[in-house]
């Protein structure tokens, strides 16, 4: 039951969360002047005219980043467990962990190694 | 815990017996809660943008916000109500629909972070058993609003400024979520409640000091603030992600980001100072709100110093700090602090009760470890960086220039 009840504070906390910077929002939309013209609602590039669009294809420069974060992630994930149960866990669970963050940090230094880590 | 719980089975008993049925009776007191603790942070956040000019006006030998209120306290409530009067313009390319949902998501975001926060033993808004897992899902999913501010205001700058922010927040992820480790192994337990409670006898700051560092690090990088704030970088990228805002939805972005370095801080201080614990907190427990708000505000504060004090790091030197320092120091860290606690329990030394005594021989070794790692990190960006400038060196005098020469020529002023 209280358990049930922890989370359904969460579930009411995140229907309810959207309304508290919703209702400022909308009072400016009731209260601040409304004179929209073309100039005023054109894309502010530092006072040069825009050129083009810009939903056009980017070089994502940090998408090795992401990969490398996704990795780490992934395995955080299931360390947690590790370390919640780690009061009761003996050396062997101490080797175990070891293998694990081997492999982990062996995809850093893989990575670093082949200047992955580098921003281009 | 039975307190809270009898106050509760109050409001409840009291809305069933006018009438109300026992579901909608929960339901009324759950909504009553989720109003109380939200309401925390926003009366919070118009303070802390006063201390935070005052504190930055002070460094740079100024008054700060003076004239509005005692000691210019209602400045940021005037600030709001003009925000308020102000046209919100919508660029025209902009994708209505997610351009708007931003903001809202930044504000909200942060907020819901309060609801594991535990403020005194007997007042917090859910105990979830995975408290801390719960922290770093919601904080994480502001890297959501960045990158729809930034993709839908289709704006070049807003563009590229989301892109390294992206970058830099996922990055400081890693850090933080290792660092979080650390106190889940001592306690053995993912609660904020239970995170506190198992620091009775010594704070984790003095068991783990260098995940706490890293803890603060990476809080200091997720939070967009100074020396990392690179979202912002104004000289560069003009404002970044939030460019194209103006009105109340920028300053949505501006409080929620206020607030997040505060929620940082608080947490800092929930998981590594150890909460509510004070003096006779355990007979008044409404002591707990006292001790974590100064605990809390001792963290605020340095960083807020730091913030008016240390320059901004370009993209490559952050990139390079987080994977090739930090990352590595906090996985070593682990399996250090992994094995000193095996090393301890086999020993005999592990706390078995909750009191100061008890817990000072674990805290010894594990502090020695900490500092074991501090050394030889220490070495390391020494070595790296003499050897850095003997080869600078080395290339001068290959060239002919001496060091002093090139000091003096490209020195200003001359």
């Amino acid at each position: 039951m209280a358990v049930v009840h922890e989370w359904a504070f969460i579930g009411v906390f995140f229907s309810l969360a959207w309304v508290f910077p919703f209702l400022p929002i909308l009072g400016a939309r009731l209260l601040a002047p409304r004179k929209p013209n073309a100039i005023k609602q054109s894309t502010y590039e530092c006072g040069v005219e825009t050129v083009g669009d810009t939903w056009v294809q980017f070089k994502v420069q940090y998408y090795i980043y992401g990969l490398i974060f996704l990795v780490f992630d992934v395995e955080v994930v299931f360390l947690f467990p590790w370390a919640l149960a780690y009061n009761q866990l003996d050396f062997f669970g101490f080797f175990a962990g070891l293998v694990f963050i081997f492999f982990l940090f062996d995809a850093l230094v893989y990575a670093w190694r082949k200047d992955a880590l580098e921003w281009v | 815990m039975n307190e809270v719980v009898c106050s509760i089975n109050h409001v409840v008993k009291c809305l069933t017996d006018a009438g109300v049925t026992p579901d909608l009776a929960n339901l009324l007191t759950i909504i009553g809660g989720v109003v109380l603790v939200a309401t925390v942070p926003l009366i919070t956040v118009i303070f802390l943008i006063w201390i935070e000019r005052k504190v930055a006006a002070r460094v740079q030998d100024r008054l700060g916000p003076n004239r509005v209120g005692p000691f210019g306290l209602l400045q940021t409530v005037a600030d709001a109500l003009k925000m308020l009067t102000k046209e919100d313009i919508t660029p025209i390319g902009a994708d209505k629909f997610i351009y708007n949902l931003a903001p809202i998501i930044a504000f909200a975001t942060v907020i819901l972070i309060w609801a594991v926060i535990p403020f005194t033993p007997l007042h917090i808004g859910a105990d979830l058993s995975i408290g801390l897992l719960y922290f770093v899902a919601v904080a994480s999913i502001g890297t959501v609003k960045i990158m729809i501010a930034g993709w839908s205001s289709n704006n070049k700058y807003a563009l590229l400024g989301a892109f390294r922010t992206i970058a830099q927040l996922l990055s400081y992820e890693v850090p933080l979520v290792l660092s979080l480790l650390i106190p889940v192994m001592i306690a053995g337990t993912m609660s904020m409640q239970g995170l506190v409670h198992a620091q009775g006898g010594m704070w984790y700051v003095f068991m783990a000091p260098v995940a706490a560092v890293m803890f603060f690090i990476a809080n200091l990088a997720e939070t967009g603030r100074a020396p990392f704030d690179l979202l912002e970088a104004e000289s560069e990228i003009i404002a970044g992600y939030n460019i194209e805002y103006s009105g109340f939805k920028w300053g949505m972005f501006m409080a929620g980001e206020f607030m997040h370095a505060f929620t940082a801080s608080l947490l800092a201080a929930v998981i590594f100072l150890g909460g509510w614990w004070g003096p006779g907190v355990e007979q008044v427990p409404v002591l707990g709100f006292l001790y974590l708000g100064l605990k809390t505000f001792v963290v605020y504060l340095f960083s807020l110093v730091l913030r008016s004090t240390v320059p901004r790091v370009r993209i490559d030197q952050l990139m390079a700090l987080n994977w090739k320092w930090l990352v590595p120091i906090s996985v070593a860290n682990v399996l250090v602090t992994a094995f000193l606690l095996q090393l301890t329990k086999a020993l005999g030394l592990a706390p078995q009760t909750g009191d100061f005594a008890a817990a000072l021989p674990q805290t010894i070794i594990l502090l020695l470890g900490n500092l074991a790692i501090v050394l030889v990190v220490l070495n390391l960006v020494r070595n790296i960086g003499r050897n850095e400038r003997m080869a600078a060196a080395a290339t001068d005098a290959a060239v002919g220039h001496s060091e002093d020469e090139r000091v003096a020529v490209g020195a200003p002023g001359h």
